[in-house]
């Protein structure tokens, strides 16, 4: 089975993620060599039933960081493209600490032998 | 809501494969958070793992391209390559994401603050409270006759009025502060404070949705004739903070509903639509099959 996919939603146009939380999570990310998808914002993409909705929700499993997972569920179906029924995790920025869900994104999401960006790593 | 056709939006692909130099760690992290904040999409492929896959988005790939690396990217015809040693670094970024959405017709993000109702399913049960509650016919009914959210951007920013009055707790503000409004699971508590408001509105008069244009039409009325302007504001704000309190409803929303003149017309289409479905429903029972009610009958 392939590492689960990443989708990261930076909560852009309201404070309602802690900015240390969001920011952790996103350098830690970003160092890791992971490879993810980063929106800014999903529910601006979702209030414009945004077709870039459909291919983020494609391709299971997949793990999202963003807010609470009712939230985040049904936001995706209200905009036409709602998430599987299976396959899907929602990691809560709003309750979780940036090492609960930073653990929890990379638990198994870099396959053996890729490398952090800098150290030889291929794409 | 159905999904409808936006024009896709520029994905930025961050590219630090085999053929492309990594940025430094700092500058990496800087480039990330200045698209997202400026509301772009970014995907970072790594090897061996998967990403969303491809679709009609525009691609602009960004890295530090080799060059036999760059001619094989830029042999395809449907991405935009970026090199950023060529360009003035990742400062040059921003602006060719924002040329390339120009270019493809697609809106700018960040006009609107995204704010609107987004329904649970699994709670709601189809009462139509939020749909008669609502002044700014945000909510409207599918083929199915199902609740839906239709127009979210008439939805007054930082108003959470139609999820108070929803008795099942099922209408989420994502953006809101608090829970079970923002998506946080409902409680039992929960619940019997969704009774508590409905109590409130009892005690209000047994007519939520009444007694606030009323409020906002005698505050409209005394501050429309008061002579001391400055005092009338601050008497309709006065009128207005209790309610607003209670309903966590900002001000503007309170200051700016239709007037009573509207609300009357509003009711009274409804109340045609109702004679309409009545009267068609009698025929059914009497002659023979009548198409179903049509969307446009809930449309109070
Ligand atoms: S889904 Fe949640 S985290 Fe993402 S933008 Fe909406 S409220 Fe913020
Ligand atoms: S008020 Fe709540 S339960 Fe009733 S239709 Fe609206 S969302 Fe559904």
């Amino acid at each position: 089975m392939s590492p689960p996919r990443i989708l990261y939603c930076r909560c852009a146009y309201a404070k309602v993620i802690d900015d240390a939380v969001k920011d952790e999570v996103l350098a830690r990310l970003a160092e890791s060599g992971a490879a993810f998808d980063a929106v800014a914002d999903l529910c601006e993409l979702a209030a414009r039933n945004d077709r870039a909705l459909d291919r983020l929700r494609k391709e299971t499993p997949v793990r999202i960081a963003a807010c609470y997972p009712r939230a985040v569920r049904w936001l995706f179906h209200g905009a036409g493209f709602p998430l599987p029924e299976d396959g899907v995790e929602v990691l809560n920025m709003r309750e979780s600490g940036a090492d609960e869900v930073v653990a929890r994104l990379l638990d198994g999401a870099r396959p053996e032998g890729s490398a952090a960006p800098g150290t030889g790593g291929d794409a | 809501m159905t999904a409808a056709g936006t024009t896709p939006r520029v994905r930025v692909v961050l590219f630090e494969g085999a053929g492309s130099a990594p940025l430094e760690d700092g500058a990496r992290l800087d480039l990330l958070k200045s698209l997202l904040d400026a509301g772009h999409a970014v995907t970072r492929p790594a090897e061996g793992a998967v990403v969303a896959p491809a679709d009609d988005a525009p691609h602009l790939v960004v890295g530090r391209f080799a060059p036999d690396a760059r001619a094989r990217l830029a042999a395809a015809d449907d991405l935009e390559l970026l090199d950023l040693d060529d360009a003035a670094g990742p400062a040059a970024v921003l602006p060719a994401v924002e040329a390339a959405n120009a270019r493809a017709g697609a809106t700018s993000p960040g006009e609107w603050k995204p704010w609107f109702p987004v329904i649970d399913y699994d709670r709601c049960t189809n009462c139509m409270q939020c749909l008669t509650f609502c002044l700014f016919d945000v909510y409207g009914v599918d083929g199915d006759q199902k609740i839906e959210v239709r127009t979210e951007s008439n939805c007054k920013t930082d108003c959470p009025a139609c999820s108070r009055v929803c008795p099942e707790a099922a209408i989420l503000f994502p953006k809101y502060k608090k829970g079970p409004i923002n998506g946080a699971p409902v409680t039992e508590e929960d619940l019997k404070s969704e009774a508590m408001k409905a109590d409130i509105s009892a005690l209000l008069g047994g007519d939520l949705y009444r007694t606030l244009r009323d409020r906002s039409a005698a505050a409209r009325q005394r501050f429309s004739t008061e002579r001391d302007e400055s005092k009338a504001l601050l008497e309709r704000k006065r009128c207005l903070k209790e309610l607003g309190k209670t309903l966590d409803i900002p001000d503007e929303v309170l200051m700016t509903l239709p007037s009573v003149e509207d609300i009357e017309a509003k009711a009274a289409r409804a109340k045609e639509k109702l004679e309409e479905r009545r009267r068609r429903s009698r025929t059914l029972n009497d002659g023979p099959p009548k198409p179903p009610p049509s969307p446009d009958d809930w449309g109070i």
